[in-house]
């Protein structure tokens, strides 16, 4: 892995040992950067019957896992790579969570880059396993191995009509020398019978059953459970507490303070009440009489934010991107559009709050964690316990929800912390609602000023785009090489249209709200002001949406990833305007709709996936209704389209909760929301109907489960402006602006 | 105090905190999981049991409440999954992450035990009450309409 910091790749953090002082790695989760990293685990992978496939003695075959399950569906979809190149019979497969060990798996779990960069590796893993089976079977029958095939999990030698399972032939095949990855035979696609094929979730029973057992679930004997008072201003502490009348409540064991990892992690430290239960714990909690200094960040509020995003934006910004002459073609053009949007906060919600279970002993540590970076955690407890890595056994636990809010490590800190205080008992230190709410790492607000002309062709003249936010790259910058605006541009730096005064322009807006990956992360926005800001355009050229789209991404062509030209794919213009073809005649785009519904449009490119999305929207008493969504997406061959599906589904809602729903709003330094009443949810009743289609790709796959989000609020509002003429320039939708 | 109650069928007595609610004792003092907690202030369904046959969350259901009375959970629901509901939840692949599952497996036992053939606007007022951050609302209206017909042998008025 590069260790350099690539401007617009997703910089995880890995920290060293020690929790605290974070030795700052920049590792990328962007599908090229997963798929350069392959390399790594080639490397790493000496024997696929050690990292990748066990079979018994009775034929019983299990795949494991190295990536984190968080609903995104890839404990059914990597182990159907290696079952395709295994020809094994899809329902006899058993699947196992890997343990955690970074010597062998790449285990982060995030930028929808899991199936992008698991498949080559998986499918040459699974390839030298099956080409060791018939050596295997070859050997014993000592015959040609030519003469071998595999079929039905086993080896079948035609002539002879004889047959050997995979379990007669483990054995000897785990013995044998391990083929070279880069030309063991890969199975041709032709012959694929589980990759490409809707298959259902492998764990949809357990999760049907209430068997399934996610991290919050962890039952290790002895548990105690524990919760956390933090300061609710960001950056605050506690200056003093009184625990009596909390260590007065039953079932209350200890009280203690756990102090703030200010880097890496960022945790907030705090008083933590351990209990015999979490119940007793909360209560514990709620009697706690504790004395707050609040910090530097206390006066911060979305008003003051607001104001910083107007001052910041009455002056030039620093230049991310300038070709031809912008602002030049703006004052000569003849038809222009000055406009601005604004968008909140956002935080993630997971339905299972943030948690996480330790147990740190004299001879070792083990932890039940529900993340995205298991290899993180592990590092964290190692650090904190003082144990060597591996005396740390962390268990990757299924998630409820992660959308990026699980690649963040404070809740591990926390419970590591309160472990080693506690001696060698295992602690859960659970999160409440409120907990998980007010102490989130929320998608960055920001704001666009966005300027662009149309010549008289209807062609794109000018196109200029000056954003402020508060950044997730400045966070992670400690004097390191993060660039505030490395975070906050994608596609905006490299839009499909076609334009030759094409400028960005970014100033940094201080914040002391936390911030970080939220699904989709820069795209969430970027995708509503680039989508938006076209439709306007489209509509200064008197022109129809979607043509005005298809004319001005113009011919077919590969554009360079402006950010990152080295690794990033190009943007393939054709399947951009595939998608929005496809979308556009699956809604029937042109046609008449009921009186009072209107169609909005929007496309956009993410995580090397295409995506366009058709809504039909109607407005009446200021409330909007989404009856529909078409959506059709390229993420090159689908692996398993049931998966596609649910991914573009779910993340069609998650998208609709940010911009029909509550924003995140900062009072006073801390976060005014603080449970589903104040910050909804959509529910079933506001669910449209939404119909995926996805492109039959052969192209290598890309990402998945954050595509689908960019395009929904720009087609939604879209929709409205085609019915009521209202341009939504600020999120969430409130019913001023449809007034 | 002890407080006895009928818990998937059989008898049981936890000796809790009377102001205890439901969904801690059978999580934590009983270690029985499938339950979920979600909010904690009866918002998104995550929690929702059967009380007496009445879908109920149990997060602000306080123990003392529920003396005497009928408690049935997920793991009720059937040893093996074989509940209609559970069977259409699988067939339709409902979850995603599914956490939020069991609540909303719970509150469309319910519905369908009152409405034997539900509409859509049925679904809507019996379902509302539950949350899915996945987003996975309308594989659930299919697997009710599914599990409808699965129990009553006609097809629903599905979408």
């Amino acid at each position: 892995m590069s260790a350099a910091s690539v401007f617009n790749r997703r910089d995880f953090l890995k920290t060293s040992a020690s929790a605290g002082a974070a030795l700052v790695i920049g590792f990328h989760l962007s599908p090229t950067a997963l798929a350069a990293s392959a390399v790594d685990q080639e490397k790493k992978l000496a024997n696929p019957f050690t990292a990748w496939v066990r079979i018994t003695p009775d034929n019983q075959v299990t795949l494991i896992l190295g990536k984190s399950e968080m609903g995104q569906g890839i404990m059914t979809a990597l182990p159907m790579i290696l079952a395709e190149e295994l020809y094994l019979d899809w329902k006899q497969v058993r699947i196992e969570q890997a343990p955690t060990n970074p010597a062998i798996y790449e285990h982060g779990t995030g930028g929808s880059g899991s199936v992008a960069g698991s498949w080559l590796p998986l499918r040459q893993a699974g390839a030298a396993a099956r080409e060791m089976l018939i050596t295997a079977a070859a050997q014993h029958w000592n015959v040609n191995r030519d003469t071998c095939k595999p079929k039905d999990g086993g080896v079948l030698h035609g002539a002879r009509k004889q047959f050997l399972t995979y379990g007669e032939l483990v054995d000897a095949a785990a013995k044998l020398p391990v083929p070279d990855f880069n030309t063991v035979p890969l199975k041709n696609s032709k012959d694929f019978t589980i990759v490409g094929h809707d298959q259902k979730r492998f764990e949809s029973r357990a999760k049907s059953t209430g068997a399934a057992k996610f991290g919050i679930d962890s039952r290790p004997a002895g548990l105690v459970y524990a919760v956390v008072a933090r300061c609710p201003v960001f950056g605050g502490k506690p200056a003093k507490f009184d625990a009596a009348k909390a260590r007065a409540v039953p079932g209350v064991r200890d009280v203690i303070s756990i102090d703030a990892v200010a880097e890496g992690a960022f945790t907030t430290g705090g008083v933590v009440v351990v209990a015999d239960n979490s119940w007793a714990a909360m209560q514990g909690r709620k009697v706690l009489d504790i004395t707050w200094d609040e910090g530097r960040h206390a006066a911060e509020s979305s008003q003051s934010l607001h104001a910083q995003f107007i001052e910041n934006a009455s002056k030039p910004g620093k230049v991310v991107r300038n070709d031809g002459d912008a602002n030049a073609a703006l004052a000569a053009a003849a038809k222009t559009v000055d406009i601005v949007y604004e968008i909140p906060f956002a935080a993630h919600a997971c339905m299972e709050p943030m948690n996480c279970t330790v147990r740190i002993g004299a001879d070792g540590a083990e932890a039940w964690v529900p993340t995205q970076a298991p290899q993180w955690a592990q590092d964290i407890i190692a650090g904190i316990s003082k144990l060597p890595h591996e005396k740390v056994v962390v268990h990757t636990t299924l998630m409820g929800g992660g959308f990026g809010r699980r690649y963040q490590a404070d809740f591990v800190v926390e419970a590591a912390q309160v472990a080693k205080a506690i001696g060698d008992k295992p602690v859960m230190v659970l999160w409440t609602r409120e907990d998980d709410m007010q102490h989130d790492f929320y998608r960055p607000a920001s704001y666009h000023h966005m300027q662009g002309a149309v010549d008289e062709h209807g062609n794109v003249a000018a196109w200029k785009h000056f954003q402020t936010s508060t950044s997730i790259a400045a966070i992670w910058d400690k004097g390191g090489d993060e660039k505030p605006e490395q975070s906050e541009f994608a596609t905006a730096a490299f839009i499909p249209y076609q334009t030759k005064n094409y400028r960005i322009e970014y100033t940094l807006a201080k914040s002391g709200v936390p911030r970080a990956w939220w699904r989709s992360v820069e795209h969430s926005s970027s995708g509503f002001v680039v989508e938006s800001f076209v439709d306007e355009l489209a509509a200064a050229a008197g022109a129809d949406p979607l043509e005005f789209r298809l004319r001005a991404i113009g011919d077919d062509r590969k554009v360079p990833d402006f950010t990152n030209p080295k690794e990033g794919k190009p943007l393939d213009t054709a399947r951009q305007k595939a998608v929005l073809k496809l979308a556009a005649e699956k809604a029937g785009w042109g046609k008449p709709l009921p009186v009072g519904v209107y169609r909005g449009i929007a496309g956009y490119f993410s995580f090397e996936s295409y995506t366009a999305g058709v809504a039909e929207v109607s407005v009446k008493n200021g409330q909007v209704h989404v009856h529909r969504i078409v959506y059709a997406v390229d993420c090159g061959r689908p692996v398993n389209p049931n998966g596609i599906t649910a991914q573009v589904e779910g993340a069609a809602i998650y998208g609709v909760s940010a911009f029909m729903k509550d924003a995140i709003t900062i009072d006073r330094g801390r976060v005014v929301q603080s449970n589903f009443n104040d910050y909804q949810m959509p529910r079933i009743n506001e669910t449209p109907r939404i119909e995926v289609h996805v492109v039959n790709s052969t192209e290598e796959p890309t990402g998945i489960g954050e595509p689908g989000l960019p395009v929904i609020a720009p087609a939604v509002c879209n929709a409205i402006f085609a019915g009521t003429g209202k341009r939504i320039r600020r999120l969430p939708i409130r019913a001023e602006d449809l007034a | 105090m002890a407080i006895t109650f009928t818990l998937n069928g059989k008898a049981q007595t936890v000796d809790v905190s009377p102001e205890m609610p439901l969904l801690w004792v059978l999580r934590d003092t009983l270690n029985m999981t499938g339950t979920k907690f979600g909010c904690g202030m009866a918002l998104c369904g995550a929690c929702t049991v059967h009380i007496n046959g009445e879908a109920t969350r149990s997060c602000i259901t306080p123990i003392s409440s529920v003396a005497g009375k009928k408690v049935t959970t997920i793991e009720g629901l059937s040893a093996d999954g074989s509940h209609p509901v559970q069977v259409a939840w699988m067939a339709e692949d409902v979850p995603q992450c599914g956490y939020c599952q069991s609540g909303q497996i719970m509150s469309a036992v319910a519905l369908l035990s009152k409405k034997s053939s539900p509409t859509d606007a049925d679904i809507d007022d019996a379902m509302s009450g539950n949350i899915c951050r996945c987003g996975t609302y309308q594989r659930i209206r299919k697997a009710i309409h599914r599990a409808a017909t699965m129990q009553t042998g006609k097809a629903t008025s599905a979408a």
